[in-house]
């Protein structure tokens, strides 16, 4: 009978413990978490953009490291310092030493696209970040162009309406590139609906501040009721902007970039009236996600055609807010 | 009937069609657009010009003219005051300078290979170790000195007069001063000059410091008059529009010949054809084809009209 009782106590004991053990172990292991991590334990994410130092690329490459860090991957950036002929060869050389994913930001349409045929042809996962070229990779990640060039030429017209002298100037970079093209594609798309609007000039600078300047210098002259400016990279629309300033005139000058510190600074002093901005961090978040999709997709490289715009930002006075940019300096820091 | 004339005489036929052609032209605001877009250019042209005819080159000016002028922001930029930022910016272009000047002059490192091997290096280390990055804004601090680019003096742009006033040094160096007269001899006959006394090794140190200081003065034009130095100017074909702008109005590479006048003619033609295409609207693209075809016309007439043969030719010449 003690025995019996000794033993129900016993039971009992263990019953509880048993129930508050389990209360305890509530938490339920999730299957696919270990395939997830192993997925990604020692692949290899190769990097090849036109050049590093500037706040895009710098920033993109800031997120890639620190999700190749949380994941156990290796991340390698080959830097062709805006050479396409070191691009190439960089990419050249990667092929060999096959990366599991390969991404490339474009210097133009033209010079990596069969590089990039045969990067997937060795089986290497590519996605192509902001600038395209004309071969359709895994992935394309990074601004609508088109779109951008569209919000652009449609805030310029907006402060260029009737009562105006309706004469635009719009400034392109370099004609050649996957942005540029995809802006002009952008801007024809408004101005074929505002027959009203006359472009008076339509020139590339080279992403040159100083050739900027003396383009809408020689091109107020001309047209000294000029009503506004459409940029293409604010960087050197910052010549254009010094340009306009020193006729003394109220010219509307908008412009695009990466939506960094400058941006928003040059906003709020009026330097541009508007900045279409495509946020860097995000789009550095973009590709994350998509490097971790097409490791994940078990397609063989080529198999999938994605295509992430990431979402632009506009910039004006009305808009502004601490936060809104971001500082390429404190990621240099890191 | 030389380059310098031929040269001289399509920038005016050019300017010219464009003043009758173009609504515009020659109108006074645009004529000032139209130089001071190209003063830079004929800033950096002048101290090219003083290496070229001395038999030298300098390849690393434009590397020079950005990193130094970057460094100075960026140092503005960390809270120093502009002045002393300048300093060390000047600083650091005319050590590169004397560097190049000692390694041509002492070691003996031909002009070409030290120079190219100066422009990697000054780059390089400068975005290593001075610039991390690639375009370096004005600060707000810095506003003092944005008269540099900015300005106005007497209803003439700064930038402008600066031209006109380092024109009027490098002419006064070149002709009434002793050291510039070396520069000729060095240029024409670099033995002889050695043989007949001149000072050759600290005059070739002198020619690259003085083309370091004019590319420091040039990068702070270019810096103020946009608010922020792109430092990947130094990769570009910047370089070659110097050169060009040199050759073009006449200075041999072969050293010996010709004057600040030349480098002015050069630039002011690349100044009436950028300006004219600006204001026709031509596309980007086509500028480049319309720029090499008129330098060809203008190389190809020299030749017709002043052909090589051993009389004229030199030893050395490129």
């Amino acid at each position: 009978m003690k025995i019996k009782n000794t033993l129900t106590a016993v039971a009992a004991i263990l019953s509880v413990l048993g129930i508050a053990d389990l209360s305890i172990a509530a938490g339920i292991d999730d299957p696919r978490r270990a395939d997830y991590f192993k997925t990604f334990e020692g692949k290899t994410v190769a990097f090849v953009p036109v050049t590093m130092g500037i706040d895009l690329t710098d920033g993109w490459a800031s997120v890639l490291q620190a999700q190749a860090d949380d994941l156990g991957m290796k991340f390698v950036i080959r830097d062709p310092h805006f050479s396409a002929d070191a691009g190439a060869q960089a990419i050249t050389a990667l092929i060999s030493e096959k990366p599991d994913v390969l991404i490339v930001h474009n210097p133009d349409i033209q010079s990596y696209a069969k590089l990039l045929k045969r990067a997937e042809e060795a089986g290497i996962h590519v996605i192509q970040v902001n600038m395209r070229s004309n071969y359709n990779s895994d992935a394309y990640v990074g601004a609508d162009w088109i779109g951008i060039g569209e919000a652009e030429t449609q805030a310029v017209i907006d402060r260029c309406g009737a009562g105006t002298s309706q004469k635009i100037a719009i400034l392109q970079g370099q004609p050649t590139s996957g942005s540029d093209s995809g802006m002009m594609k952008g801007a024809e798309n408004i101005l074929s609906k505002h027959p009203e609007i006359k472009v008076v000039a339509n020139q590339g600078a080279d992403w040159d501040a100083t050739k900027a300047r003396t383009i809408i210098a020689t091109v107020i002259q001309q047209n000294p009721d000029l009503c506004g400016v459409v940029g293409f990279w604010d960087v050197m629309d910052l010549g254009a902007a010094a340009a306009i300033k020193e006729s003394g005139k109220k010219i509307a000058l908008v412009t695009s970039g990466g939506g960094e510190q400058m941006a928003c600074d040059n906003v709020e002093k009026g330097v541009f009236d508007e900045e279409i901005a495509y946020p860097v961090l995000d789009q550095g978040h973009a590709l994350a996600v998509m490097v971790q999709t097409v490791l994940q997709s078990g397609e063989p490289a080529g198999k999938n055609k994605f295509v992430i715009y990431t979402p632009s930002v506009r910039i004006t006075k009305e808009t502004l807010h601490p936060g809104l940019c971001w500082s390429a300096a404190s990621i240099k820091k890191n | 009937m030389n380059q310098e004339k031929i040269v001289l005489l399509i920038a005016i036929v050019l300017f010219c069609a464009f003043s009758l052609f173009l609504n515009g032209f020659t109108s006074a605001g645009n004529l000032l657009t139209l130089v001071r877009g190209v003063s830079t250019l004929g800033i950096l042209g002048v101290g090219m010009a003083i290496l070229i005819i001395g038999r030298g080159i300098d390849l690393a000016i434009v590397a020079i003219y950005a990193m130094s002028a970057g460094w100075t922001l960026h140092l503005a930029n960390g809270g120093i005051p502009i002045a002393l930022a300048m300093l060390i910016g000047y600083l650091f272009a005319l050590s590169a300078g004397v560097i190049n000047g000692v390694l041509i002059a002492y070691v003996e490192v031909p002009a070409l290979f030290a120079t190219l091997g100066m422009a990697s290096f000054v780059y390089g280390f400068a975005r290593y170790a001075l610039v991390p990055l690639y375009v370096v804004y004005m600060p707000e601090a810095a506003s003092g000195i944005a008269w540099i680019g900015n300005g106005f003096m007497f209803g003439v742009p700064v930038p402008i007069l600066f031209f006109a006033f380092v024109s009027l040094l490098g002419f006064a160096f070149l002709h009434f001063t002793k050291p510039g007269r070396f520069v000729y001899a060095m240029g024409d006959n670099f033995a002889a000059a050695r043989m007949s006394g001149a000072p050759v090794r600290p005059m070739i140190v002198l020619q690259y410091a003085i083309s370091a200081t004019i590319a420091y003065l040039a990068g702070m034009i270019t810096a103020t008059a946009v608010a922020s130095m792109n430092t990947n100017i130094a990769n570009s074909s910047m370089i070659y529009d110097v050169i060009l702008v040199v050759v073009l109005g006449g200075i041999g590479l072969s050293g010996g010949r010709g004057g600040v006048r030349n480098v002015v003619v050069g630039t002011l033609l690349i100044g009436i054809l950028l300006n004219g295409m600006t204001i026709m609207d031509i596309q980007y693209t086509l500028q480049d084809v319309i720029r090499s075809l008129v330098l060809l016309i203008a190389i190809v007439i020299d030749s017709l009209v002043n052909p090589r043969d051993e009389q004229t030719a030199q030893q050395g010449d490129i």
